[in-house]
């Protein structure tokens, strides 16, 4: 034995320390690597609920016409029937939360709409778009178009 | 960053517009590139036999370290949460180029570095812990491992050892430096770095690099010394510096010419590019000062007959053209692989502050930062030997 | 709800399913915390987005929606969408003019005159979430990733912020978020999909040219898309596996 060491103890002193590290290594690795992590996937399982946990700020169709219906019963068939509430109207997530203490403001048609309808040769040809000046003569879109069932 | 949009030229994706990564990201890859050259040329002692530059040997170990010391720093900068970094060591995702760094960089440092300096210090270490007093004493006792044993066949054990762990540190070496050539290279969305050539373009300007800053070091600390230059030495030096030079430039012109010959979508919106926004980068400072005034300079230096004096100026012009130079085809490959939009419609410009994190000043800290640490690492472990006093004869560790 | 109701919708078909769908998901919004959402499975899901370039009016609600929705900032560098204009002169489709006046967020003042030859449209864009991500490949710790469902994330309490996926997405739809200084990018509103809501853009699109699509699901019209439409990815040859699909894609579309 002491043949295997002579004159060569400082590498196994070396050595020594090398494997002490490579120890303190693995036991870190235990402790720190999150316990979820790899379960789904190289990540952190975790992470899926934090993202299904943020804020909702967009209520959604669905929840406006739950109390809204007569609003939906008089969109129907009409050229907005497709555009959502919130589209206009803006995030209402809070207000379906709590309709009284959250009551929102009907938007300005006069800048509301020409958001979508103000002409553009970049806009398609069979979406209706307008120059408000042509067209409306100084009005408000609202003076002739009901915004829920827009057509005249 | 409004003044950034202000200057964008043509379109880019609205998330483009400001750069992703920084002067400190271009110093990584210059910082290990000089590791991986310093290496590479002890190593041509070590384990090529290349006699003539041994006098440069432990001097280029040193450089080395204190260098691979700063490496991680500016990534430590950069880095929007310094403080997980460590997480590469726990879950490290191993089809991510990026995620070797860490342990690249331990095992390089550890495993070939450290392991071999210490080895061929050893017998100085022991010498220093016997001829101290106090606490000086105890830090070369410590140094040493605590032992005392510098017989003729301990030294023979670590001689044959520190020869094993050098032949495997040139791989290491190109490892150490390659993984950052493939961490561009592999990058599919960015054309101007996507290029199988990409780590090897890399390794050879690294060597490129290295070569020249320990030239210039060894001449510097011999000069700061009052000690005389070994000519055969640094003529070899030199020589290894051409050679290297010559390969590297082959490689960028290749890459060049097919970019030129394929003219792929991406040709125009590059080729802009250098002409405008990296012009004074890339054409002037990194191919015309950088490579090929030097490489004309060396190449002078090995026709035509000099004179000494001629030699050491010739060589310490184009040492320092070198560094410059590839500092700039570092900063060409991370800079400019950013002001082109991924559209290939577009610019956007560069803006590099002073006194933040990110800018010019830490980065000017973290180069000038090694050359301290050397000097403190020459204190500790004088690579000329112990003897401080005018050396014997017969002393085969002096310049 | 309670176990009656919860019977009868289960034993009544593929639309009151729907229905019964879309009421839960309101339940969350009147509970009005945020919360994971028990009872979705990701296993059951691979989702996707529909985008037809025909219908896009260049109106910037999805911008403005998202930006919204998601907390995003308001300066014009940061977005997990944008809409584009493309001004194609003469079809020469190799030279189009793009522009994204802080990303579509205000709609897009007029620039072009009629008549003068060009070929002009919008495209949405966002992250193409693709099943062979070159973003998630290339994360050093696993700090972004796919999820069972289809929907690439990131994992901002273990980002550390190095900008390699930034560099590494084709599409430029990654961002560092200098609040958190880690990445931040289009989760897909994550949070409303698994809860049977849709995404905030595809919410307010008044004209239907965003549509989520869950390919799992049969009966969802995202194959009728698929199967009716000319479709394409953004840059196929980067063989991302893009889960965008878009109909009526100009050449020029970069």
């Amino acid at each position: 034995m002491r043949e295997l060491f002579k004159d060569k103890e400082h590498l196994f002193r070396m050595a020594g320390l090398f494997g002490v590290g490579l120890l303190v290594f693995v036991v870190l690795r235990g402790v720190l690597i999150p316990a979820d992590f790899g379960d789904l996937g190289h990540y952190r399982a975790s992470a899926l609920d934090d993202d299904s946990s943020v804020e909702l700020r967009f209520a959604g169709r669905a929840a406006c016409e739950v109390c809204h219906d007569d609003v939906a019963e008089e969109r129907a068939g009409g050229a907005h029937e497709g555009v959502n509430c919130e589209a206009c109207h803006g995030a209402l997530a809070l207000h379906a939360l709590d309709p009284g203490a959250v009551v929102p403001e009907l938007p300005e048609a006069a800048t509301l709409c020409v958001t979508c309808h103000q002409a553009s040769v970049a806009k398609p040809v069979w979406f209706p778009q307008v120059e408000p000046v042509d067209h409306a003569d100084g009005e408000t879109c609202d003076e002739c178009h009901m915004p829920h069932n827009p057509g005249i | 960053m409004d003044t950034i949009l202000a200057m964008v030229e043509g379109f880019m994706y609205p998330n483009e517009v400001e750069l992703q990564w920084s002067i400190l990201i271009v110093l990584y890859p210059y910082i290990t590139g000089l590791v991986a050259g310093a290496f590479i040329l002890a190593s041509l002692e070590r384990v090529f036999n290349v006699e003539a530059v041994k006098p440069t040997y432990r001097l280029a170990l040193l450089t080395a370290l204190a260098f691979l010391v700063v490496a991680p720093l500016p990534l430590q900068l950069h880095l929007g949460h310094p403080e997980r970094s460590f997480q590469m060591y726990l879950t490290p995702k191993t089809d991510s180029a990026m995620a070797m760094f860490g342990f690249v960089y331990l095992w390089y440092l550890m495993g070939v570095l450290v392991l071999e300096i210490w080895l061929d210090f050893r017998r100085d270490i022991v010498l220093k812990a016997r001829s101290s007093t106090g606490f000086v004493r105890d830090f070369y006792r410590v140094l040493a491992l605590g032992s005392d044993n510098i017989s003729e066949r301990s030294l023979e054990i670590d001689d044959r050892v520190g020869r094993f762990v050098t032949i495997l540190g040139i791989p290491s070496a190109f490892l150490l430096h390659g993984y950052v050539g493939f961490i561009f290279g592999s990058v599919k969305a960015n054309p101007w770095w996507s290029s199988p050539l990409m780590p090897v373009v890399f390794i050879f300007s690294a060597m490129v690099s290295g070569i020249a800053l320990v030239m210039l070091v060894y001449m510097v600390v011999s000069w700061l010394r009052s000690k005389p230059i070994d000519m055969r030495c640094l003529d070899t030096i030199a020589q290894y510096l051409l050679y290297a030079f010559i390969i590297a430039f082959s490689l960028e012109m290749l890459d060049l010419i097919h970019r030129m010959y394929e003219a792929d979508e991406s040709f125009k919106s590059l080729d802009f590019m250098v002409k405008s926004r990296l012009f004074t980068s890339q054409i002037l400072i990194q191919i015309i000062f950088g490579t090929l005034l030097p490489l004309g300079l060396l190449a002078l230096s090995q026709v035509v007959r000099m004179t000494e004096r001629a030699r050491k100026n010739i060589y310490a012009t184009a040492g320092v053209l070198t560094l410059i130079g590839i500092f700039a085809m570092r900063w060409n490959v991370v800079i400019g692989g950013q002001l082109f939009s991924k559209s290939f419609l577009g610019y956007t410009v560069y803006k590099m502050d002073f006194a933040t994190r990110e800018g010019l000043l830490p980065a000017i800290i973290l180069m000038v930062a090694p050359f301290f640490i050397l000097w403190g690492l020459i204190r500790i472990l004088p690579p000329w030997g112990i003897e401080e006093e005018p050396p014997a004869a017969a002393d085969p560790e002096s310049c | 709800m309670t176990v009656d109701r919860r019977q009868f919708v289960l034993t009544s078909g593929k639309y009151l399913i729907m229905t019964a769908a879309a009421t839960r998901a309101i339940d969350f919004v009147m509970a009005g915390t945020p919360e994971a959402a028990p009872g979705y499975s990701a296993f059951d899901h691979w989702w996707a987005m529909a985008i037809d370039v025909d219908l896009c009016i260049g109106c910037g609600g999805c911008v403005r929606a998202c930006k919204e929705e998601n907390d995003v900032l308001l300066e014009p560098y940061f977005f997990r969408t944008w809409v584009e204009r493309y001004h194609v002169p003469e079809g020469d489709i190799e030279h189009p003019v793009v522009d994204s006046p802080n990303g579509g967020y205000d709609g897009f003042p007029e620039r072009y005159r009629e008549g003068d030859g060009a070929k002009n449209f919008f495209v949405p864009k966002l992250c193409n979430h693709c099943a062979h991500s070159p973003c998630v490949q290339v994360c050093p710790v696993g700090a972004t990733f796919e999820s069972p469902d289809g929907v690439v994330l990131v994992d901002t309490d273990y980002c550390l912020g190095c900008r390699y996926c930034v560099q590494a997405c084709p599409y430029g739809c990654r961002f560092i978020d200098p609040r958190t200084r880690t990445v931040n990018k289009c989760s897909l509103c994550y949070h409303r999909i698994t809860k049977g809501l849709t995404t905030a853009c595809c919410e307010v699109c008044p004209t239907g040219a965003r549509m989520l699509g869950d390919l799992k699901d049969p009966s969802d019209p995202i194959h009728e898309f698929l199967r009716t439409n000319m479709v394409q990815v953004l840059k196929p040859q980067m063989a991302t596996g893009a889960k965008v699909y878009y109909a009526d894609l100009d050449g020029s579309v970069r």
